[in-house]
């Protein structure tokens, strides 16, 4: 890889791929998209982030690979317990006085967030007067996370995790196996909207009371991140509740005043 | 070497005990940042920046998306977490794939900063049993900055610092004790300018 010009050339890629596929990455995070392009562009075998910008403009098949680089994104059912265990114990009791309840999962990657909490409000019962609003910018992990099956060998984690967060009673009630893979009950997902969704160009679509986005903020620049956060606080009913990732923040954002804090350790706000 | 502006240091196992060595002599007001990057084991609660924190003059803290690195400051990377450091300062996040089978990886923190730094960058590979951070540091030492390795003899695991010096060339190989003397030098040289 020759690498003088390089933050000259991922800036001219990124404009490239809005102009011409209408995703916008060009607020992401700089050391984080860098590395992500700089293997990209290897694993391509250019020797440039500009070679890369050619094969993206000319050949059709190179873009939903770069995107698949881009956007992947691995989570883990109930990943943080103690977080899940925070919602469960204290948010939930909150959000069952509601009539009903809409919750919006920003950027749900291939699933794991929705169905951790999909079981978490069936068992609190309070999943039939919910709906979960589950968006992504990427289709591919969208369809993923609507077919809910996740490799066998990740369920002992998976199980682990749930117990950790207070599961009552056993993960594997909740889905079947069959072909190495583990599929999630359907009804579980009889309540969740999947729709494609970006937080960097596309505005508020309903209000909530509660958003989660975990571990989606920090691969945005500044300027992003507050474009998501008053997104949430526009989407957020009066005392919503926010999730973020274990090491998110709303501090360093213009959008903080309209926040509050609720959960200290868990990253969890209220809209204020 | 240019002014160094940054240190940024790595290791896995055996490395704990290099820091508890080398952190602890850096003073109140050191004027550089410190960013640290320790391989743990994942999913558990890191109480790494309470055992640095207790026996070291300097604020130790887990690192925070966004936050700024701060000058007598030394930011632990979170457990699960990938640090970086952007151009302008500030400490990024990511739950991108495992590097060496590790999140933290060493390779990441210290690549992002031979960008964001070039020659103000000073690397420390320490102590460990894998082969993260000898790329970082050949990005460090490629970008002008300073790269030191802890003496393999001097490692508990001396894997790492192995394939640091087959692959980044260092300016520096020294035991820890050495490593602590040079940091508070740098230091040193900053609080009398």
């Amino acid at each position: 890889m020759i690498t003088q010009d390089v933050d000259l050339e991922i800036r001219l890629l990124l404009e490239a791929i809005f102009e011409k596929y209408h995703y916008d990455f060009r607020r992401y995070g700089g050391a984080s998209m860098k590395r992500r392009l700089v293997r990209a562009a290897g694993r391509f075998g250019c020797r440039t982030i500009s070679a890369l910008q050619e094969r993206v403009l000319h050949e059709p098949t190179v873009f939903p690979q770069l995107l698949e680089d881009l956007t992947i994104q691995v989570s883990d059912l109930f990943r943080d317990p103690s977080y899940f265990r925070a919602v469960r114990e204290r948010v939930v009791p909150i959000l069952a006085t509601y009539p009903s309840v809409k919750l919006w999962i920003a950027g749900c990657a291939t699933g794991e967030e929705v169905y951790s909490y999909a079981i978490l409000l069936r068992e609190e019962g309070l999943l039939e007067r919910t709906i979960i609003y589950a968006t992504d910018i990427h289709p591919p992990a969208l369809a993923r996370a609507e077919a809910g099956v996740f490799a066998l060998e990740r369920m002992p984690a998976f199980s682990e995790n749930y117990q950790r967060a207070g599961g009552k009673a056993s993960l594997s009630d909740h889905y079947v196996t069959g072909y190495g893979g583990a599929a999630f009950d359907r009804s579980l997902r009889a309540r969740v909207v999947f729709a494609d969704h970006s937080l960097a160009t596309d505005e508020v679509f309903a209000e909530v009371q509660m958003v989660s986005c975990r571990n989606v903020l920090i691969y945005f620049d500044r300027a992003l991140q507050d474009r998501a956060l008053r997104l949430f606080a526009d989407a957020l009913c009066p005392m919503g509740f926010l999730g973020l990732g274990s090491r998110e923040t709303v501090r360093f954002s213009a959008e903080a005043r309209r926040f509050t804090e609720f959960d200290r350790s868990e990253r969890i706000y209220r809209r204020a | 070497m240019a002014e160094p502006r940054i240190v940024v240091m790595g290791g896995s196992a055996g490395a704990i005990e290099a820091l508890l060595e080398i952190l602890p002599a850096l003073p109140a007001g050191y004027p550089l940042p410190v960013l640290v990057v320790v391989h743990l084991p994942g999913g558990q609660q890191s109480m790494l920046a309470e055992v640095l924190g207790a026996r070291t003059p300097l604020a130790v803290i887990e690192a925070e998306d966004k936050a700024r690195a701060t000058p007598g400051t030394v930011h632990v990377a979170p457990p699960d977490y990938h640090l970086l450091v952007e151009a302008d300062g500030t400490l990024a996040l990511s739950v991108d794939a495992p590097v060496h089978h590790s999140r933290p990886a060493i390779d990441p923190l210290l690549e992002s900063a031979a960008d964001a730094y070039a020659e103000g960058v000073v690397g420390v590979v320490l102590s460990g049993a894998s082969a993260d951070g000898a790329a970082g540091l050949a990005a460090v030492r490629r970008a002008g900055g300073l790269a030191i390795v802890q003496d393999p003899a001097t490692a508990w695991s001396p894997h790492m610092p192995e394939a640091a010096l087959r692959e980044a060339d260092p300016q520096l190989v020294l035991a820890p004790a050495a490593i602590r003397a040079y940091l508070v030098s740098l230091g040193g040289t900053e609080v009398r300018r």
